[in-house]
């Protein structure tokens, strides 16, 4: 049986498979089908609307500060682009066809009979991107890549494809929001990352889907030696159920893996988000850091580190605050150490707003909401090294247009 | 600018304050001492308008305005300000973005960098959290570099001098000074202080007008702050419940 056909044997038997976490999405209310999208020569050719949509996510359209664009709307690759030598930014599916070798990457860090989700965008496959950093190619201008999704009752299926290749230094930031008007819809994602030995990725992923939409990212990541890899993750709009769970495999020596969440669940919300880290030889390191707000949504802040080898090291942090009078935060952290000499940590708190926080900024003069909104930013407000400013910048403001936040 | 008539405050359903009048004149700096436990932290977050310290009888003008119900922030705009003794740590919030906004309902003018040299803040700090690892005498210098933004007519200190080491005592003095208008001459000064302190070592830098001292949420006496001060160190609060003066 060819690789292909297994696959899909594989993904058709997991076609009914609940997944593991979060509440089960019955996928028969979507279409996986859209119409084409015509390509577009440069991104501020989408529809304004559009564009300035994306912009919430950190797609900028002017492409000023990036050095290589990708989206995609709907099931349809529009636009890629890449200004940076070495670097490379294809639909997958052109990738796939021009290297014969990028099979032996496919659903190779995310199972492709993980649960019905992963087994969808197998068989339902609606594009996605390829990004690659050849050996030694350094970006310090990040690729920005955009998964739009304005068609109603559509199930967006992608499936992407990162590699930082030996000695590279790659920063991603990528986009996923849903046009203002759609009202139902779903995405899967599958995203498989290969950072080879000695290369550092960061990549910055910004939701802003909408309130009615369901979300199921799925990924996976290889982190060999001497690589580090930096995963940040901001939600801060309404969803209405976002479930994931990416793995981090830390196989080679002293490779690190460094996950930071920032969450905000509105009023019906339910995000079931968390990240584990897999530290499978000498000197490896995690960091896995979560802050969580609920202003009357639910939110699941699980994270695991798992030591396989004596020697690495790891820290789990899940701060959650509670706004208002009702929502709900539920910190799991975990600590799985199967060897003897693992050094893994955790710290989780669960708590409101101190008033005394609040009224010493009000003898400022602020207002009582604005210090509360002032103390929530600065709650989001985490250092992260590694990341281009222009990245920092971007979730920054991604805090700082989240409105109603704290009120 | 400040007058507090019978002032009766509660903590917790706990009567702290009793019947406590005070008046402050524009251009007046008082202290207030006190042994712990006596109410002058009370009586200062009160003034701030501290949503814990129930006011059950009495009233607070400031500047003829019956402010007793404002809340805190209304308090701040009107010119009231307050260095704390203990503030919080804030994560996130960072010394610079406070200041700032501080400067907004002040001195618009205000310059953080130069005037935090000026108090031997070093720049990073700025970029700091507020309070967040700060010394005890950090704290007291960048409670003051608020103050300074914030440019209120009546300043209340609490206990600024505790933590501060000897090499930075007179610096702390001489900008509480300016804060009050002590580097001027009498006739010109406009704002009004009071200042909290059990020790009352920051008065031999800062000339304050006339002392009080709490006893048992009253003010049981009042008076030149020197004379006040040394019949403390000498006699004891104790004493001062049986003074007839």
């Amino acid at each position: 049986m060819s690789k292909v056909d297994e696959l899909t044997e594989r993904a058709e038997k997991a076609r009914e498979k609940k997944a593991a976490y979060g509440p089960d999405i019955p996928l028969e209310s979507y279409t996986s089908k859209a119409p084409a999208h015509e390509k577009v020569q440069t991104l501020k050719m989408l529809p304004t609307n559009y564009q300035n949509q994306s912009l919430g996510v950190g797609v900028d359209a002017s492409e000023d500060e990036r050095s290589g664009s990708f989206f995609q709307l709907d099931t349809s690759v529009v636009y890629s682009k890449t200004s940076a030598p070495n670097v490379e930014v294809l639909s997958v599916t052109e990738a796939l066809d021009k290297y014969d070798w990028l099979k032996d990457y496919w659903w190779k860090a995310v199972a492709v009979d993980a649960d019905k989700y992963t087994a969808q965008a197998a068989l339902e496959f609606s594009n996605g991107y390829f990004i690659r950093a050849k050996a030694g190619a350094k970006t310090i201008l990040p690729i920005q890549a955009c998964m739009f999704l304005a068609q109603e009752s559509l199930s967006q299926n992608v499936h992407n494809i990162i590699i930082a290749e030996k000695g590279s230094e790659l920063h991603i930031i990528t986009g996923c929001r849903t046009a203002d008007e759609l009202s139902h819809g779903i995405h899967v994602g599958v995203s498989e990352f290969f950072i080879k030995e000695g290369a550092t990725c960061s990549f910055t992923m910004i939701h802003n889907w909408g309130p009615e939409v369901a979300v199921r990212p799925r990924s996976g990541s290889i982190i060999e030696k001497d690589a580090t890899f930096i995963s940040n993750y901001v939600c801060l709009k309404p969803v209405k159920s976002l479930q994931m769970y990416p793995v981090f495999r830390c196989v080679g020596e002293n490779a690190t893996a460094l996950s930071y969440s920032l969450l905000y669940a509105a009023d019906g919300s339910h995000m079931d988000v968390g990240a584990r880290v897999i530290l499978e030889a000498a000197q490896c390191k995690a960091d896995v850091i979560a802050r969580t707000i609920t202003n009357g949504g639910e939110i699941i802040s699980r994270g695991n580190l798992t030591g396989l080898h004596p020697d690495v090291k790891g820290h789990l942090e899940c701060r959650g605050l509670l706004l208002g009078d009702h929502g709900r935060i539920f910190a799991v952290p975990e600590l799985d150490g199967a060897v003897p000499g693992v050094d893994m940590s955790h710290e989780a708190a669960v708590g409101k707003i101190a008033e005394e926080e609040i009224t010493y900024l009000m003898t400022r003069g602020l207002s009582e909401d604005d210090a509360t909104s002032a103390i929530v930013r600065g709650f989001l407000d985490i250092e992260i090294k590694g990341v281009p400013p222009a990245l920092q910048e971007e979730m920054r403001r991604a805090v700082h247009t989240t409105e109603g936040m704290g009120l | 600018m400040l007058d507090i008539q019978n002032l009766h405050v509660a903590v917790d359903g706990k009567s702290i304050l009793k019947g406590l009048d005070l008046s402050i004149n524009e251009g007046e700096t008082h202290a207030l001492f006190g042994q712990n436990g006596s109410g002058k932290t009370t009586l200062v977050l009160t003034i701030m308008g501290f949503p814990g310290y129930r006011v059950t009888e009495g009233r607070i003008l400031f500047k003829k305005e019956d402010i007793t119900h404002l809340p805190i922030n209304e308090r701040a705009r009107l010119g009231i300000g307050l260095s704390f003794q203990h503030p919080p740590a804030i994560h996130g919030v960072k010394l610079k973005d406070l200041t700032e906004i501080a400067a907004q309902h002040g001195n618009s003018a205000f310059k953080i960098e130069e005037v935090a040299e000026t108090i031997h803040i070093p720049p990073d700090f700025l970029t700091r959290d507020v309070n967040l690892g700060f010394s005890g005498g950090e704290v007291k210098r960048t409670e003051l570099l608020q103050l300074l933004a914030q440019n209120p007519d009546l300043v209340l200190l609490d206990e600024p001098d505790s933590g501060v080491d000897l090499e930075n005592i007179a610096l702390v003095g001489e900008t509480i000074n300016k804060l009050l208008d002590r580097d001027k001459r009498s006739r010109e000064r406009h704002k009004a202080g009071l200042i909290i302190t059990h020790a009352g070592g920051i008065l031999k830098i800062v000339q304050a007008d006339k002392a009080h001292v709490l006893v048992d949420g009253q003010i049981a006496c009042s008076g030149n702050p020197g004379e006040l001060l040394n019949d403390i160190c000498e006699l004891g609060y104790e004493e001062c419940v049986k003074c007839p003066r």
